[in-house]
Order: C-alpha cells, then sequence, then structure tokens
C-alpha cells in the first residue's frame, strides 16, 4: 500500500512494511493491511472519565478492544491503541504517542487462521471471541493480537515485520502440507 | 510369514522399500519390522556393547533392539525404532552398529571379550596412566561407541510447534482411554485423545477379546465413529505424550510426515504443548522379558508382540513356535497362533500349579536355560519336573508380567507404590496434579476393568460395555538360575551378572546400579528393563523390591528430536530480524549489512574501484569531516515519557539534572544500574513542560525500558508520569559534516533559524511534521531528523541524494564507528558493565541530586588512581582491541596487566592508528608510553597515551 503525504513542492512517498503483501495457503489468508492512525493513549493518574468522555466511548477492559468510532484496543494497565481515527486533543487528561508507523499490521482470516497462529502464539485462540485482544508473543516477537470477525489482526513491531510474515507463511504453508495427506 | 486373511494392513497397497540396500515388500499400514518379519528376516540390528545380532523384541515405540537409520536423501535419522516406522514406497533403511555388515561384524569381537567386559570395565581398566585418559583412551572408546550415524551437515527438514489447550487430554488409545474419550466427549468436554501408535485401538486391535457381544475392533470403529463426529473432540494419532509438566502442560511429540516420502513444507515432526485442565493417563502396560542364558537371540520376543504382528499384520513371528511365560494371560497368544494355524510347539509355566489343558503339549515348572542359534534361534535348552529338554524351535515368545506404563506419573518427582498380586509398579493417586491413571497403566489389566475405569476416570456413571474380566494370575519369575550371560537391559547389554557385581561392589542402591551398569540409559530408557534389573538386585542385596524403589523416570518418554523442540529457530530463525527503513536503499548501493543486535546495518557504501572496507569506510570519515554524511540511526532506542512527574522521574534515572532543561534543548545523559556502574547513557530532548524523549544505544533500548518500567513500579508507582517506546514509530537519520546545515536548508519547508548546539524542535519536510535535534556523535555539526517510520525509507533516499549533489553521501557503521572514535565518545565496547562514571572520566555528572546508582558509585575501590581510567592511545602500527596494556620493559603476565583496548581504528584524520582503553591511572599518564600487547593478533607496540578526544578537542566543529 502506498499514499502520499504532503501538499508541498516535494512529496515524501509513506510506505507500510510489506508494501501491502497478500499470501493464500489452502484458503486461509494472510495479508498486511494499512490501518490509517495509530496513537498510544495512555490516561493519567484519576482522568478516565475525562478521556471516555472526550473520545466518546468507553475504555477498553483489560484484553478487549470497542470498535465505536475507530478501535480502542487495550494494550496495557491505563493505556490503549486508538486505531483507525485520528485522535482528539487529550491534553493535560492523557499522553498521545502517535504510532501509526511503528507497527505492521497483518491479517490472517480464513478456516485455518487460529490453528496456524497457534503455532506460534501459546494462547488458546480457538476460544478467542470478537472483542478479545491480547498482548502475547509471536514467536520471539511482541504483539497485539485482535480476535476479528473473519480472522485475527495482529500488530508487530515495523521493523519485524517480515520474520513475522515469514514465520506465519511457515506455519500456513505446514498447516496446507498437513491438509494434503 | 504372512498369514492369508489376517491383520489389518491394506493387502490391496503393496509397498516396496529396501534394508540394508535390498528391495522388500510390505503392505500400507505394516511398520518395517513388520515387514521385515513377514519377508523372513530375523537379524535386524546389532546390540551396543557386544554386537550380538538381534532381531525384533516387541512391537511398539518401546523396542530395544531393532534400531535402524532412516535415509530420505537429504537426511539420515539413526536409532529410529523398526517397530514404529511405518513403511512407504521408496523407503530407505539400513541396520546400524555393524561394520562392514549387518551378518559379519567386526566389532562382534567384543562379545568373545565379554568376560573381560563386564559392567564397570572401563572404570577399572583405563584408570592409569592418567594423562592416557584424555590423550588415548577416551577418544579409542568414543570412537567404538554410540549408536547409528548422523550425515555431517546441517539437518534443514521442516518441523512444526505447536500449542493446544483442552478440558480434558486422554494418552492412550486403548480401552480405557477410549473409554474416557468419549466419556468426557459426550460430557461435551474439549478432549485430546494423543495415540503414539499409527492406530487408536491399543491392545484391542490384536486381542481377539469380545466387547459386548461383538469383536472388539468393532467396539473400536464405533466408538471412533462417534468421537469422529464430535467438534469437542480432537484424535492425535502418531503422537507420544512425552512429559507431564507444571500447571497440567504436558510436552507430545507427533510424527507428521515420517510416515509418508518427504515432501516440501511438510513437517517430520511437531513437538505439541498441550495445556489440559486435567489429564487421564490410559497409557497401557507393557509386557516384561525373563532373564536367561542367551534370552537375546533373533526369534526371542515378547508374547504380546507376537500378538500384535498376527493380529494387527497378519504375520507369524515363526513356524514353530514355543511360549514361555509365568502367568495365565499370554497363554491367549498361544492359543491365537494355534488358531491362525501356526504350530506352538510347546508352553512352558514356570509355575507348577496351572492348567495343562491347551491344544498344545504344556510343562509346568518349566524354564528355558540357554538357546542356540546365533542369526536365528533354532533351539532352546530347558529343565522342568521330569529333568532337562531340549526343543527345536524358530520362536521363543516370552512372558515375565505387565509393567504399567507409568512414567508420565513420575515426571515431578513422584514414586510409585508396588503391588506384590501384579508383581508391579503402579502410580500413586496425585503424582501428578490433575492426572489421573486408570485401566492398565493403573495396574487393572482385564478389558472390563479397563472399560470401567477409562468411564470413572472421565467422571461418567453409565453403563460399562461387557467384556472379559480373568483375573491375572501369575507368579513372579525375573531371571532363571545358571551359568552364562542373561540379558535384563537389551539395549545396552546389561546382563543379570552385571547387576549382581554391581551389588558385589557396593553399588547396592538402585540409583548406583544404574549407573555402574548403564541399565536403563540406552535409547529405550529401561522401559523394558528397568523393573527387571532392580528385582535381580532386590534379590543380590537381599531387600524387597519395594525398598529397592525404581530409578527416575525422566521426560521424554520417547526421544525426541532436537529439529522439533527448535522447530523454526535453526539458522536466521534463531531470533527475530529488524530491518530498517532504509535497508533495501543501502543494500541497491550495494552496502555489506552488519548485525547490531537484532538490527542489519549497513557497514559501508563501497564505491566503484573500492577494493577493501577500509577504502570505503576511510573515504566516507573524511567525506563528513570535509562535506556531509547521512547515516540511519533509527536503531537508537527511543522513549517518549510524559506526565507533571517526568522531570523528577529523568532526574532520578539519570545522574544529571533534567528538570532544569529548557524546552527545545537536548542533554546528554548517563544512567547507572543499583550498583554504581553504567547502565547506558544518551541524549534526552525537552519537547515541553511535561514531555521528554529519551534516546538509549541500541544495544540496550530493551533493558533500559525494563529498567524505567521496574523503577516506575517499585519506587514511584504513583509519579504523574507515562511513557512508551517509540523507536519504531519514527525513522531518524543523521545528517553530519560542515554541509549538514546547507543540506537541511535544501529540503525543510522552513529554513532553520537559530538552532545551536544541543537544540532540538519540530520541523517539516514535505508538510509531514518532523523532529529535529541538534546533536553530535562524529564531532562534526550534525543533525539528527526524525519522520514517521512510514516516510523513513523516502527521507533517506532523498537525503542521500542530496547529499551527494553536495560532494557527501551515505556513511556506514565502519565510518560512524571510527568518526566517534576520533572525537572520544563511547559506546557499550566502553560501557560494558564493569566501569563507573568515574572511569570514563564523568565523575562530574553524578550531580549533587541524588540519582539511582550514586550512592553506590560512591563505594571504596570505585574512584581513585587504582581505577582502570578511560584514555586514548596513539600508534603508527597497527593495534587491536582486546589487546591489553603493560609498562614498557615489564613482564607481559597477569600480574603485570594494567589494562586494556576496547576500541581501535585506522584514523584518516590523524593518519594514524588511534584507540581507546582502560588504563590503570590512566588520566594521570597522558603523554606517556604504554606497551599494547595483542595475543590474538601476534601485536606488541609501543603506544602513546592521550586524552580519549583525538579530533576537535575544544568543540568548535561541532557548535559551527
Amino acid at each position: 500500500m502506498m499514499r502520499t503525504g504532503g501538499s508541498c513542492v516535494a512529496e515524501l512517498i509513506a510506505k507500510s512494511a510489506l508494501s501491502g503483501r497478500s499470501v493464500t495457503w489452502n484458503g486461509t489468508v494472510l495479508a498486511e493491511v494499512v490501518l490509517g492512525p495509530l496513537t498510544s493513549i495512555a490516561v493519567y493518574p484519576g482522568q478516565m472519565r475525562a478521556v471516555e468522555q472526550a473520545l466518546g466511548q468507553r475504555f477498553p477492559a483489560p484484553n478487549t478492544y470497542g470498535a465505536t468510532a475507530g478501535v480502542l484496543c487495550w494494550t496495557g494497565p491505563e493505556q490503549a491503541f486508538l486505531i483507525g481515527r485520528a485522535a482528539p486533543d487529550l491534553g493535560g487528561i492523557a499522553a498521545l504517542t502517535d504510532q501509526t508507523g511503528g507497527w505492521a499490521a497483518l491479517r490472517i482470516s480464513g478456516p485455518q487462521a487460529a490453528a496456524a497462529l497457534m503455532r506460534l502464539v501459546p494462547l488458546d485462540l480457538r476460544a478467542m471471541r470478537v472483542g478479545q485482544a491480547a498482548r502475547a508473543p509471536l514467536g520471539h516477537m511482541n504483539m497485539v493480537l485482535l480476535r476479528e470477525d473473519a480472522g485475527f489482526l495482529a500488530l508487530v513491531f515495523r521493523s519485524m515485520a517480515r520474520t513475522a510474515w515469514h514465520e506465519i507463511e511457515v506455519a500456513l504453508k505446514a498447516m496446507a502440507a498437513r491438509a494434503a495427506l | 510369514m504372512r498369514l492369508a486373511g489376517k491383520g489389518r494392513t491394506d493387502r490391496t497397497a503393496p509397498v516396496t522399500f529396501r534394508f540394508d540396500g535390498r528391495a522388500y515388500h510390505g503392505f500400507a499400514g505394516d511398520t518395517v519390522a513388520s515387514a521385515l518379519l513377514a519377508s523372513g528376516v530375523r537379524v535386524i540390528g546389532r546390540s551396543f556393547k557386544y554386537h550380538r545380532p538381534r532381531g525384533v523384541l516387541t512391537a511398539g515405540s518401546e523396542e530395544p533392539n531393532a534400531l535402524i537409520e532412516v535415509l530420505d536423501g537429504s537426511s539420515q535419522t539413526p536409532n529410529v525404532r523398526a517397530t514404529v516406522q511405518e513403511v512407504y514406497e521408496g523407503l530407505e533403511v539400513r541396520s546400524q552398529n555393524r561394520w562392514p555388515s549387518l551378518r559379519w561384524d567386526m566389532l562382534a569381537v567384543n562379545d568373545l571379550a565379554a568376560p573381560f567386559l563386564s559392567a564397570g570395565f572401563y572404570y577399572k581398566t583405563f584408570m592409569w596412566p592418567r594423562a592416557f585418559w584424555e590423550k588415548l583412551y577416551e577418544p579409542l572408546i568414543r570412537r567404538a561407541a554410540g549408536l547409528g550415524t548422523l550425515l555431517p551437515k546441517v539437518d534443514d527438514s521442516a518441523y512444526e510447534k505447536a500449542f493446544a489447550f483442552c478440558d480434558v487430554l486422554v494418552i492412550g488409545s486403548g480401552p480405557t482411554g477410549l473409554m474416557a474419550a468419549l466419556t468426557a466427549g459426550r460430557a461435551g468436554a474439549e478432549v485430546i485423545l494423543c495415540e503414539d501408535d499409527a492406530v487408536m485401538g491399543g491392545r484391542l486391535l490384536a486381542d481377539d477379546g469380545q466387547i459386548d457381544g461383538a469383536p472388539g475392533v468393532e467396539w473400536v470403529k464405533a466408538t471412533l465413529a462417534e468421537l469422529r463426529g464430535m467438534a469437542n473432540v480432537r484424535l492425535m494419532t502418531r503422537t507420544a505424550v512425552t512429559g507431564a509438566y507444571d500447571q497440567g502442560s504436558y510436552g507430545a511429540l507427533e510424527r507428521v510426515g515420517l510416515h509418508v516420502p518427504p515432501r516440501a513444507d511438510l513437517p517430520r515432526e511437531c513437538f505439541w504443548r498441550i495445556v489440559a485442565g486435567r489429564a487421564i493417563l490410559a497409557t497401557g502396560a507393557l509386557e516384561r522379558p525373563i532373564a536367561f542364558r542367551n534370552n537375546d537371540r533373533p526369534g526371542i520376543m515378547l508374547a504380546s508382540a507376537a500378538q500384535s504382528y498376527l493380529g494387527r499384520y497378519g504375520v507369524a513371528a515363526g513356524a514353530r513356535v514355543t511360549l514361555f511365560a509365568n502367568n495365565d494371560g499370554a497363554r491367549v497368544v498361544a492359543r491365537q497362533l494355534m488358531a491362525a494355524g501356526v504350530t506352538v510347539v510347546a508352553i512352558l509355566d514356570s509355575r507348577s500349579e496351572a492348567s495343562v489343558l491347551e491344544d498344545c503339549p504344556v510343562y509346568l515348572g518349566a524354564v528355558v536355560t540357554d538357546t542356540i542359534g546365533r542369526h536365528g534361534l533354532t533351539r532352546i535348552k530347558g529343565t522342568h519336573a521330569g529333568g532337562p529338554f531340549q526343543i527345536e524351535t524358530d520362536c521363543l515368545l516370552l512372558s515375565g508380567g505387565w509393567n504399567p506404563v507409568l512414567h508420565l506419573c513420575c515426571h515431578q518427582n513422584g514414586r510409585p507404590e508396588w503391588r506384590a498380586d501384579i508383581a508391579a509398579f503402579v502410580p500413586k493417586p496425585g503424582m501428578i496434579p490433575g492426572l489421573v491413571a486408570a485401566g492398565a497403566a493403573n495396574g487393572s489389566f482385564s478389558t472390563a476393568a479397563c472399560l470401567a475405569e477409562g468411564l470413572a476416570a472421565a467422571g461418567g456413571s453409565g453403563v460399562v460395555p461387557v467384556a472379559e474380566d480373568a483375573a491375572y494370575a501369575l507368579t513372579p519369575l525375573w531371571a532363571v538360575a545358571g551359568k552364562g550371560r542373561a540379558w535384563l537391559d537389551f539395549a545396552n547389554d546389561v546382563t543379570v551378572k552385571d547387576v549382581q557385581l554391581s551389588a558385589q561392589e557396593g553399588y547396592a542402591s538402585v540409583e548406583h546400579m544404574k549407573r555402574y551398569t548403564t541399565q536403563g540409559m540406552a535409547p529405550d530408557q529401561g522401559k523394558n528393563s528397568n523393573v527387571g534389573a532392580l528385582a535381580v538386585l532386590a534379590d543380590a542385596t537381599g531387600r524387597g523390591i519395594a525398598q529397592t524403589g525404581t530409578t527416575t523416570f525422566r521426560p521424554p518418554y520417547v526421544p525426541v528430536s532436537i529439529g522439533a523442540l527448535g522447530a523454526g529457530a535453526r539458522g536466521a530463525g534463531f531470533a527475530p530480524q529488524r530491518f530498517l527503513t532504509s535497508d533495501q536503499a543501502s543494500r541497491d548501493r550495494g552496502a555489506p549489512m552488519i548485525e547490531a543486535g537484532l538490527w542489519y546495518r549497513p557497514s559501508y557504501f563501497p564505491k566503484p574501484g573500492e577494493m577493501t572496507w577500509r577504502e570505503a569506510c576511510d573515504r566516507e570519515v573524511i567525506m563528513v569531516r570535509g562535506a556531509v554524511g547521512v547515516a540511519d540511526v533509527s536503531t537508537l532506542g527511543k522513549i517518549d515519557i510524559q506526565g507533571r512527574d517526568a522531570a523528577r522521574f529523568l532526574d532520578l534515572v539519570y545522574t544529571g539534572t533534567f528538570s532544569t532543561l529548557p524546552v527545545g534543548r537536548v542533554r546528554y545523559g548517563l544512567m547507572l544500574r543499583e550498583d554504581g556502574h553504567v547502565m547506558d547513557d544518551g541524549t534526552t530532548a525537552r519537547l515541553g513542560e511535561n514531555h521528554y524523549l529519551m534516546t538509549t544505544t541500541t544495544a540496550a533500548a530493551g533493558q533500559v525500558m525494563r529498567h524505567l518500567d521496574f523503577v516506575h513500579q517499585a519506587y514511584c508507582a504513583g509519579f504523574d508520569l507515562r511513557f512508551i517506546s517509540v523507536t519504531e514509530s519514527w525513522a531518524q537519520f543523521a545528517i553530519a559534516g560542515p554541509l549538514a546545515r546547507g543540506l537541511l536548508n535544501s529540503l525543510l519547508d522552513q529554513p532553520l533559524g537559530d538552532f545551536p548546539f544541543m537544540a532540538c524542535g519540530a520541523v517539516a519536510v514535505a508538510g509531514i511534521a518532523a523532529r529535529l535535534y541538534r546533536i553530535s556523535f562524529s564531532g562534526e555539526e550534525s543533525y539528527e531528523l526524525a519522520v514517521p517510520t512510514q516516510y523513513g525509507e523516502a527521507l533517506f533516499r532523498d537525503l542521500v541524494a542530496r547529499a551527494e549533489t553536495l560532494g557527501g553521501g551515505p556513511y556506514g557503521m565502519e565510518a560512524l564507528n571510527v568518526l566517534r572514535i576520533e572525537k572520544g565518545l563511547i559506546t557499550h565496547a566502553e560501557i560494558h558493565g564493569r566501569v563507573t562514571a568515574f572511569d570514563i572520566g564523568a565523575q562530574k555528572m553524578v550531580g549533587k541530586k541524588d540519582c539511582i546508582g550514586k550512592a553506590s558509585s560512591q563505594r571504596a575501590g570505585l574512584m581513585g588512581p587504582e581505577r582502570e581510567q578511560m584514555v586514548g592511545l596513539r600508534c603508527e602500527q597497527p593495534i587491536g582491541a582486546g589487546a591489553h596494556l603493560f609498562e614498557p620493559g615489564t613482564r607481559v603476565h597477569r600480574e603485570t596487566d594494567q589494562g586494556y583496548v576496547t576500541s581501535v581504528c585506522y584514523s584518516p584524520t590523524l593518519q594514524g592508528w588511534i584507540g581507546l582503553g582502560f588504563l590503570r591511572d590512566g588520566r594521570a599518564r597522558h603523554g606517556t608510553k604504554v606497551r599494547l600487547v595483542d595475543h590474538l593478533r601476534k601485536i606488541d607496540v609501543i603506544c602513546t597515551l592521550c586524552d580519549p578526544v583525538f579530533h576537535d578537542a575544544d568543540g568548535g566543529k561541532l557548535r559551527g
């Protein structure tokens, strides 16, 4: 995926980590997606109500996410990622950091999505329901994982995107090879 | 030989495979062992120590004798049990532990030398002279020892690791396991049923017993059909549970692709980590042999194995079969063989009180005392009430009773208990929390009892299917007294005499006996010999078996390949690879990559005609000093710190004061560990009143983040403070050199105004909000420009093009390193964990205020002339990092060692070799000479000591 930023004389081309790559193995799709703005919101002590009012949505409980206006996903104590819309001004009530370019988003969907990810993630992903999220290792990598309708959305460090892609694809290939037995 | 109409192999699917280069035929569903037996092959392997010809003893994964190598072109797997390896078209296997051939094995000479090779032989023989051990004895012994061979290459086959979760893990799929899985599955539990074998059903597949009035196999079929129909039940064949770990975790090894020809992407094995709410151990029992002279001939096997070969594979283990047993149960096998038309010559029952009503001669009070037939049994000798006898027989079946497979129960240090009525160890409840043993694994050997216990273990209370419920009557017989060698541990060639010798020599504890004789230390881990050996030991020491106890069973229950344990982690898979946004741009320019932590960074950017890295590096250094260079520095850790207490927090973790830093300014910071030594250094910018951006070194980014988290949570949880890593969120580039400002002004949307050294601020590049820091790691006027990561590649390519237009260009890690050494700036080569702020000459940075590590840094011995202090070194000749420093003229010895060198380079700026190092009282010795000795590179030169800052000591260039 590419988009351009800026409107001045010169322009800088924005690139996602894997240029929007996508691959299918035995009906299960692994694809890099571009989610738009991603902002970390860390609520200052005692400001939870004020932040919820300013955001217009409930702050997610641990290991969950809400999708009222943009996705708001729990990522740590009193911390969440706002994904897909620009964050409002929360000056004084929460610390905001722009994390847009820092994470690569991989969507894994299809019949083998949970089984393939369970090669790498030590959680019972079959039991994960839409609206649940987790901070869990993907192999040796840090990951934010969201359960979606069609599968999973995995956020990994952008610099590690190639490794994450490789490891998930190896798992998908092995699943496909098993299915062909 | 194969019997028509018998067994469950697919006779419509013939398979050809090769054993020791010769083609053999089998059918789909055969193992190598069953197919070779069907073809009349009796010798399949050689024993470990005496190289005695061996055949098949068992029909399962516990096999001690029939170990083979599997060759599949690209790989070679030793010690595969022929009883486990399924045949497939084109499979190639060979025997091992023999030379030159299986039939003629030179090392069989060991068998003749057996009187000298008893247990303890090595310990006694190779003691003197002492020096011979390492140089002569050990290499010789090692060459002769070992089973199988490996190819001297990396195993690049695919392996897999996976996680699974369930409410109930059922281990084993005989009557107990199937009943348990069915019960739990019907109750709606998430069930995983693991079976080591390729098919489910356990002994019911070979038995001819009935369940609910129909053959047992029909019940297996119906049960499996129902289980397959349940979405909450997962059936895993070819999967051995290998270990029981904490909190309901179990390890399991699945043979995924070992039963088919290798194919792309298909894992050979998968190592599972299964987390279960509770587990049911339905692993059944293993039949045990009886020890007597020459009881290891090819053609001697367990009665249950013969039953499996008949019932499952339609193979008769011999033409004239004899059964030697100490119990009633084994007679079933003789009856089954006779029903199939196989001649049973005799049943030798060691008990004097037992039934003689069989369709063949039965001898009571009979024992086998010797056997004849080196490459295959031909005759046995024995005695019974009527005196000695001899029998012509090609197959002797043994049954010395059964041992419950309770190994998993012992994986958390629990000890089983002895049950005299069945002469076997059984699990005690609670040995593994959440695990219940049922059926034969629990010492209940009848099919009816297995079904009932399977049902109960799964919490069911329904009707138990009707099945055989015969009492298990046996009189223990471990070893037949007499001369000669009687084998206990076939795999490691341990005999009754060896165990008796162990007791005689004082190794009377079972654990000592094991180590003295090596009993139980072969690939089968003593599954076939453990109880027999300790029974012999108990007899030799005059203790009971219960008091003697067992050795410790440890994971894994079956051999697990390292490839499966380390699946995915070979080569580059060992750790994640981190790539910069500029990665492709750097590679496009031919830059070799160097690994820095997990990151890949360009080493240098070669130009046409440059033959060595030094040429490129020198040019890049001169380029930065004379024009402008661009380097990707995004790997440095970046931590965004916000909140009303952010300044307080920084004052606590840094030696310097950051609360007084004005907004729009950057300050260098030094961070100490609790013990007063330097942890890391970096710059921190104040972006706003309550907003800082800390940078760390690349190497310590994770460590610093962890440290900050610890300090926050442990010491100042109440602070109004939030911080998060933004390392990945910003692509950051150093623009260094006298033309740096010009380059920036050509690029930025607004030209730079007053922007002094150590300033920072927001700028815009093509409308993109960016951050600019005027900091320097080179000693030149230098800026670091950060943009959101998605724009990193575009900005890098643009910066490099502009730099080249100005006579500059990109520079890599080598030049970056030279530039910083010339300026006397430290990296983790210097702050390696043992140095203090005093050592690096930064004591004045440990200020008046308190900070973490300050008190410890003031301890005695951490400051003063006795410390090795950072110095600069100059030399006309090449020098090396890692070298040690000595007073010129003194002896080179550890006691005269004065210090060491941490970083060196050739300085194109100074046109000589320079280095940084640590030298005792070094700061007082500037201008004097020191001797540098590098044993590794064979360097021994005299250097001149100087201040570590070689270049632009007054900072004139830096400030522009």
